[in-house]
């Protein structure tokens, strides 16, 4: 079996898979849980300053989208950051670290924008003999409002101020978690980094607002006829934060920043890809609060089970190993040439390709009179929508024309060198540059 | 009363009023509304689907269970009603399984076809119990048609008729309306007397003149109707039984199933219902299998469907065919009666084995003997009146929009040459006859 040990940023776990700052880790009751439920380590939810706590709303907390069968594809949240006393906090992170110590124990910080603040509550978290520290510069509502969250995670200059207090002022490892609600996340990153981060953690959650009440007009979670937007996530923004991932890999400012890769992850192919996309491990919230912490079990087992298929010995063999695929569009070879093959034997002769092809797409498909659908490659441009509305995995494929063979579209031959935009007749900074 | 499945002849209360509830409750119970969510949730939207080709009605079945699924079963409901005003009993009724759900792309790719009919049902269910009618009439046209049969063609060719503007006069022999739907079909299928609920809400549209009581040819006559109305509609359906042509069939307990079908229908309490102990159904037809399922459910010992051909050539689909035998029923293929046994009173029957490849039928030699108190004759129903009008093998001649052979009258349903004996179809027959009829007239005015 593949080692799944993990080492991130220093700090040991047995698995990558880390519970998220979130609900699920506010607590001891439930963190003892999840580690016994096979969790490689946990972030605490986000602890505040000394004093009264926040208050939470006393209505709905989350929204939802579903699927089919209600599969619960993305969630909204308007929660805030713990709402319990931070000495009791403090009091349940130390005993479950002494009573856990292979598991990674890291706690979530959020406090107003003075060095102050920071400097007072690092050395209360460092004596609770939690392996980290994770800055939370992400949450979009509520706390924003007060200067904190994403209220500091928008604005590079500040991440870099706060990331350094805090480098200064303790022996942690500090990780900072960074908000999707910006441009380019590649700033925040690059401020990250230059404050003296540790790594990374991405994303937080998107502003959303996930459905409206069309009864009384009122977004949902609805409090009171108000709504507030909120935190989305779940599997319906993996590829968003896939994307801001990679961004962050390939950019030559940031690239081997350690990253701890968030947002969405259900299931171990999900974490593998994170990973693929220079992820040192992951966190998880949506999944094991749809489903539970034994979720985990199959994170595990999959993974381990698809690196042994492949030959991957190490979690290290794994990590980053997509980040060169990742490329800007106009290196994206032109002269590769494909067209969609559809499976008669596979074809349930739904149509749905061909409605797709020939409503909304290049009347590329051919339907006969008793419901044969064909690729005509004389108009197929390859586009791969075909291949995603079918509702049969395999039955539609793309076939690649090796070089030498004619596409019938273009009446050209293919060829077998590279040829990109930057080459391309038609780029017209390409005939400025003659 | 003491009775139980082994007392020996016709005798009524033969299993508990309980046992008799449960077996006559809903064959399919409804999807609520999860369940229907996630039913719908299976359908792919084909493109120019299957499954609409295959209704004979042609609802747009991928459309209404989309509006199903975004939470619009009224949408869906109009959409079902616009091609087929019976929606409600076809959901129930259809053979789906040799129609849109055979050619469901799911259950040829899967085994596990939408549940198409019961997705219907849902939808038609849901408006109907709020009693409200999606459509309204067009201005009148001052025409008048009449409809002979209240049954399934003959009420959805009124709807469309009255729904365009026309008056319309619905004659029925019986002293209520739904034809087939109320006196034909097995019980478990139509519950909670959902036949007559749904004439009722039929007739909401207005513009509909029911009368009953009045058989075609016993008083009232083709003439007549011509004369007081712009157009006539034949419905009639098939109100003669087929004879066995075996000696003995005139012996006590020898009846038709269609007679012992519309009596458990109409019966108020069915354990006042007598059934043999031993019963033998003769026939091959969904007729011969909710008469011998239904007596099975009313407390019969042994019952045993006889048909003279063999599985493939049986009339009653394979899931009828699976429904009987999993209620106990047995089905004895290649068995023709050669003669009721008894004095009097029926004993059994005496059959023929037969062989009956290549459709051929040819006895064996063999004969056989099985014992029965009471026997039910399923072998097919005829056309009792012609009313002059043009026969073709044994139904009424009709064009594809239902003209018969005499100018101003036009027919629909089983007693119409074309059909194939379903509601779905007399339904369709109906609407189509009646656009033709619309047309006719209209064209005239113009």
């Amino acid at each position: 079996m593949a080692d799944l040990r993990s080492e991130f940023v220093g700090i040991k776990s047995p698995n990558p898979f880390w519970l998220a700052s979130a609900p699920p880790t506010d607590k001891e009751y439930n963190v003892r849980r999840a580690y016994e439920a096979g969790w490689g380590g946990v972030v605490w939810k986000t602890l505040g300053e000394e004093g009264p706590p926040v208050v939470n709303v006393n209505g709905p907390r989350y929204g939802a989208i579903f699927g089919a069968d209600r599969r619960l594809l993305g969630l909204n949240n308007i929660e805030l950051i713990t709402d319990r006393p931070l000495q009791q906090n403090l009091r349940e992170i130390k005993a479950v670290k002494r009573d856990y110590p292979d598991r990674a124990l890291i706690v979530s910080l959020m406090v107003p924008c003075e060095e102050d603040a920071w400097k007072a509550i690092l050395p209360v978290v460092e004596e609770t003999g939690a392996d980290g520290i994770e800055l939370n510069f992400g949450c979009p509502h509520g706390m924003a409002e007060r200067g904190m969250g994403s209220a500091v995670g928008q604005v590079p200059e500040y991440i870099e101020m706060v990331t350094r207090w805090c480098k200064q002022n303790t022996r942690m490892p500090v990780i900072v978690k960074l908000t999707p609600n910006i441009t380019d996340v590649r700033y925040p990153a690059q401020a990250a980094k230059r404050g003296g981060a540790d790594a990374v953690s991405l994303i937080n959650t998107i502003n959303s607002i996930t459905s409206v009440n069309l009864d009384n007009f009122a977004p949902e979670p609805t409090i009171d006829g108000k709504g507030s937007h909120g935190g989305y996530c779940g599997p319906a923004v993996k590829p968003i934060a896939m994307n801001m991932v990679a961004e962050i890999a390939r950019s030559p400012e940031t690239a081997g920043l350690p990253m701890s890769g968030i947002g969405g992850i259900t299931t171990w192919r999900d974490a593998a890809e994170f990973m693929s996309l220079g992820c040192g491990n992951v966190q998880v919230c949506t999944a094991a609060m749809t489903y539970g912490f034994k979720v985990v079990q199959e994170m595990i087992s999959g993974l381990g089970q698809w690196m042994d298929e492949k030959g991957h010995a190490s979690i290290d063999d794994v990590v980053g190993r997509a980040v060169p695929n990742v490329r800007d569009w106009q290196h994206l070879n032109l002269n590769h040439v494909t067209k969609a093959r559809i499976s008669q034997d596979d074809c349930i002769k739904c149509g749905r390709c061909f409605a797709a092809c020939e409503d909304t797409s290049h009347q590329a498909i051919s339907m006969s009179a008793d419901r044969v659908f064909e690729v005509m490659d004389d108009e197929c441009v390859a586009c791969n929508l075909c291949v995603n509305v079918c509702p049969v995995e395999g039955c539609i494929t793309m076939e690649t024309l090796e070089p030498g063979m004619v596409d019938e579209r273009t009446g050209q031959v293919v060829s077998a060198e590279h040829g990109d935009w930057t080459t391309h007749p038609n780029n017209p900074s390409v005939v400025a540059a003659e | 009363m003491g009775n139980s499945p082994h007392t020996d002849g016709i005798v009524a209360g033969r299993i508990s009023a309980d046992a008799v509830a449960d077996n006559f409750s809903d064959l399919h119970p409804p999807l609520d509304d999860h369940e229907a969510l996630v039913a719908a949730d299976r359908c792919y939207f084909c493109y120019d689907a299957p499954c609409q080709t295959a209704c004979p009605t042609s609802i747009d079945i991928p459309l209404f269970i989309r509006q199903i699924a975004t939470g619009t079963a009224e949408s869906a409901a109009e959409t079902i009603f616009e091609q087929n005003i019976l929606g409600g009993m076809c959901a129930r009724v259809c053979p789906t399984e040799t129609l849109c759900e055979e050619v469901c792309v799911r259950e040829v790719a899967e085994g596990k076809p939408v549940l198409i009919g019961q997705l219907q049902r849902y939808a038609t269910d849901k408006v109907m119990a709020q009693g409200k009618h999606p459509f309204t009439r067009a201005t009148a046209t001052g025409k008048s048609v009449a409809v002979v049969g209240a049954g399934p063609a003959g009420l959805s060719a009124a709807h469309r008729l009255a729904m365009l503007g026309h008056e319309v006069e619905v004659y029925d022999a019986r002293p209520k309306g739904g034809g087939l739907n109320e006196f034909g079909i097995a019980a478990y299928k139509s519950v909670d007397g959902f036949a007559q609920a749904e004439v009722d809400w039929l007739l909401q549209i207005g513009g509909i003149d029911m009368k009953y009581d009045q058989r075609l040819g016993e008083g009232l006559t083709l003439e007549y109707l011509q004369g007081r109305h712009d157009a006539v509609f034949l419905g009639v359906g098939l109100g003669g039984v087929n004879a066995l042509r075996a000696e003995g069939e005139d012996k006590e307990g020898v009846r038709d199933a269609v007679d012992f079908i519309a009596e458990l229908r109409q019966a108020d309490d069915l354990t006042t219902l007598p059934v043999g102990r031993r019963v033998v159904v003769i026939g091959g037809g969904m007729t011969a299998i909710d008469a011998a399922v239904q007596s099975k459910m009313l407390g019969a010992q042994d019952v045993t469907v006889a048909y003279r051909r063999d599985k493939s050539a049986m009339g009653a689909s394979e899931f009828e065919q699976v429904l009987a035998t999993s209620h106990g029923v047995r089905i004895e293929f290649n068995a023709q009666p050669v003669r009721v046994l008894g004095n009097g009173k029926v004993t059994g029957v005496e059959f023929a084995r037969t062989t009956s490849t290549g459709g051929e039928l040819t006895p064996t030699g063999e004969t056989f003997e099985i014992p029965a108190d009471q026997v039910f004759k399923a072998i097919g129903q005829t056309l009792t009146t012609d009313a002059g009008l043009t026969v073709e093998r044994g139904k009424i001649a009709v064009n594809e929009t239902g003209r018969t052979s005499v100018l101003g009258i036009w027919a629909g349903g089983d007693c119409a040459s074309g059909g194939d004996d379903l509601t779905v179809t007399a339904v369709a027959e109906g609407r189509d006859a009646a656009m033709d009829i619309h047309a006719t007239l209209m064209g005239e005015g113009a």
